[in-house]
């Protein structure tokens, strides 16, 4: 990964020790109900659909269609106690996981030599505009004949998901910086790299970050949909499992899981933006 | 670092100045735009002015007149298309490291502490970093920021950030500073604190400056001469020898002697054009 921003001594100490934040801190509006009601709403909602699910809905629909909450609950406890279930979750991890970093990692590379050599984007943009329209989830079933019902045929679907965004996010970040900046830069005599450095590469932080936050859901979404293509192991493996025997509760059970595991990583990455660009002007998000 | 373009051959300069022993010389200057599907648009037209090493200079003008334009040809960001111009014995054709600029914005970058914001000439020039670390608390204690050194740009006021600006612009020790109107963002207010803090730091920096301003008081008030633009195609019109005593209060702008000088280059723009 190229995070290590030109700042990299002042990450351990972020801002907010000046005597006119101490005021600010006084009351935190992060938690005042009063100034985000929301923190309230949120929760609220999520406790009447559970509510209505479990008390309503089992009025009008079958149980084993459409499973209450607390069956889902009891089928996850058994889930989550079982060790082979532990083990298609850390080989849909390792899939995921192994494909975010390559496809990120390429799509950081090729980003980079696109945005700032001319003749390379003038020669590759066409393709990847070309890919880029291609349902990428269509090609599972060519990658597990290429590759196999093992680990990377999926590997492969989820780095070729995840590259996408991140290409796109690198080459418009990395074109973000702010003319001024770069004019003030080579006032001062600075090189084309100094300039990549000092202006370019943090002004592209929050795009990154925003490739990487939708990149690592797309390569978990990636690795699921290899696995319902052929596999013998993962989480995208027993969700079809469970379909298989119609254990709906056993699936809305694989299905909280996963989305769990999407919100982790989710967080982690905001996490790190926070610490890493916490500067962060605007982060415009931009989807593939 | 090779920042110094190599030289080019410059024939004898045919200007009326004379004087050999300016620190800035600019002889017969023009620039020209050239349009693809319109007339080319000619932006300065024979320039010429020579600035004495520590001389204060302002230069104003109607608006697109090229004042602008002008100082960006002597930071070395703008191409000529005739004419020379020199800084400190040195052509200019591209960056020199003898420049140091302020702009309009005070364009800090937002990653980096005020101090680290101050280092960036320093840093891209290669300069020691312990020696001109130094000098980088000198002028934010000079300034008034030493105990914002370590805060983050969005913490400090316009006029703060401004101040900033300037003390990143004399960090490595320029011979010439160029302010491309420092202060237009800036409320009257801290406009005028902000002229009042520049003569002193220009007085204990002793540094050679060329200011672009809009407002004709504050360029009788900072200046030793004034260089007065007509409207397009950019000539100088008038320079303006401003003799009011120094050091120089605010107060002085209430004179007699500064409403001559101020109503003196007003008188070029009402036979021209509005100056915004």
């Amino acid at each position: 990964m190229t995070t290590a921003a030109p700042t990299g001594n002042t990450v351990s100490d972020p801002p907010g020790h000046s005597p006119k934040e101490k005021a600010a801190k006084q009351r935190n509006p992060r938690f005042d109900v009063r100034e985000r009601p929301e923190l309230l709403l949120v929760p609220a909602v999520f406790v009447v659909l559970i509510l209505v699910w479990e008390f309503v809905i089992p009025l009008f629909v079958d149980d084993y269609v459409l499973p209450v909450p607390s069956r889902i609950v009891d089928s996850l406890g058994q889930q989550l106690t079982d060790p082979l279930f532990w083990g298609h979750l850390e080989v849909t991890l390792r899939e995921s996981l192994i494909g975010f970093v390559i496809g990120v990692g390429t799509a950081i590379l090729l980003g980079t030599a696109i945005s700032q050599v001319r003749l390379v984007e003038k020669t590759l943009m066409p393709y990847v505009v070309a890919f880029q329209t291609v349902p990428k989830v269509a090609l599972a079933p060519l990658f597990v004949v290429w590759f196999g019902f093992g680990l990377t045929s999926k590997i492969v679907m989820a780095a070729v998901i995840s590259f996408f965004p991140m290409l796109i996010n690198v080459i418009e970040g990395l074109k973000a910086a702010d003319a001024d900046r770069i004019q003030m830069l080579t006032v001062f005599g600075a090189s084309k790299l100094q300039v990549f450095r000092m202006v370019r590469l943090p002004s592209a932080m929050p795009f990154i970050f925003a490739g990487l936050d939708i990149g690592i859901v797309f390569a978990i979404l990636g690795a699921v949909v290899g696995e319902f293509i052929g596999a013998k192991e993962g989480l995208g493996y027993l969700l079809l499992q469970t379909n298989y025997n119609f254990d709906i509760a056993g699936m809305f059970a694989v299905l909280v899981v996963l989305s769990v595991l999407g919100l982790l990583a989710h967080f982690l990455i905001r996490f790190a933006q926070r610490k890493i660009a916490f500067w962060a002007e605007e982060s415009r998000v931009i989807a593939a | 670092m090779s920042l110094r373009a190599p030289g080019r051959q410059t024939s004898p300069a045919t200007t009326a100045e004379t004087d050999t022993d300016a620190w800035i010389r600019v002889a017969g200057l023009d620039k020209t735009y050239k349009a693809r599907r319109s007339e080319p648009t000619v932006a300065l037209q024979g320039i010429d002015l020579s600035v004495r090493r520590g001389e204060f200079v302002s230069v104003v003008g109607p608006s697109g007149c090229g004042k602008t334009t002008m100082l960006k040809i002597l930071a070395g960001l703008v191409s000529r298309t005739a004419g020379d111009v020199q800084i400190a014995g040195n052509d200019v054709n591209g960056p020199l490291p003898e420049i140091g600029m302020v702009f309009q914005a005070a364009t800090l970058l937002p990653w980096r502490t005020v101090r680290q914001n101050v280092m960036v000439p320093a840093e891209v020039q290669g300069l020691d970093k312990e020696r001109y670390g130094t000098r980088a608390d000198e002028l934010l204690e000079m300034v008034g920021l030493g105990e914002f050194a370590d805060s983050y740009p969005y913490e400090l006021s316009g006029g703060m950030q401004q101040r900033a600006g300037i003390c990143r612009a004399l960090v490595h020790d320029p011979a010439v500073l160029l302010m491309d109107e420092p202060f237009g963002a800036l409320d009257a207010m801290t406009r005028e604190y902000m002229n009042v803090e520049l003569l002193r730091i220009w007085q204990q920096s002793g540094k050679t400056i060329v200011l672009v301003t809009h407002s004709i008081p504050e360029a009788v008030f900072l200046s030793d001469r004034v260089v007065v633009l007509s409207a397009r195609p950019g000539r100088i019109a008038e320079i303006v020898d401003v003799e009011l005593d120094r050091p120089r209060e605010l107060s002085v702008m209430a004179s007699d002697r500064a409403g001559v000088y101020v109503d003196r280059i007003r008188r070029h723009f009402n036979a021209t054009s509005v100056i915004d």
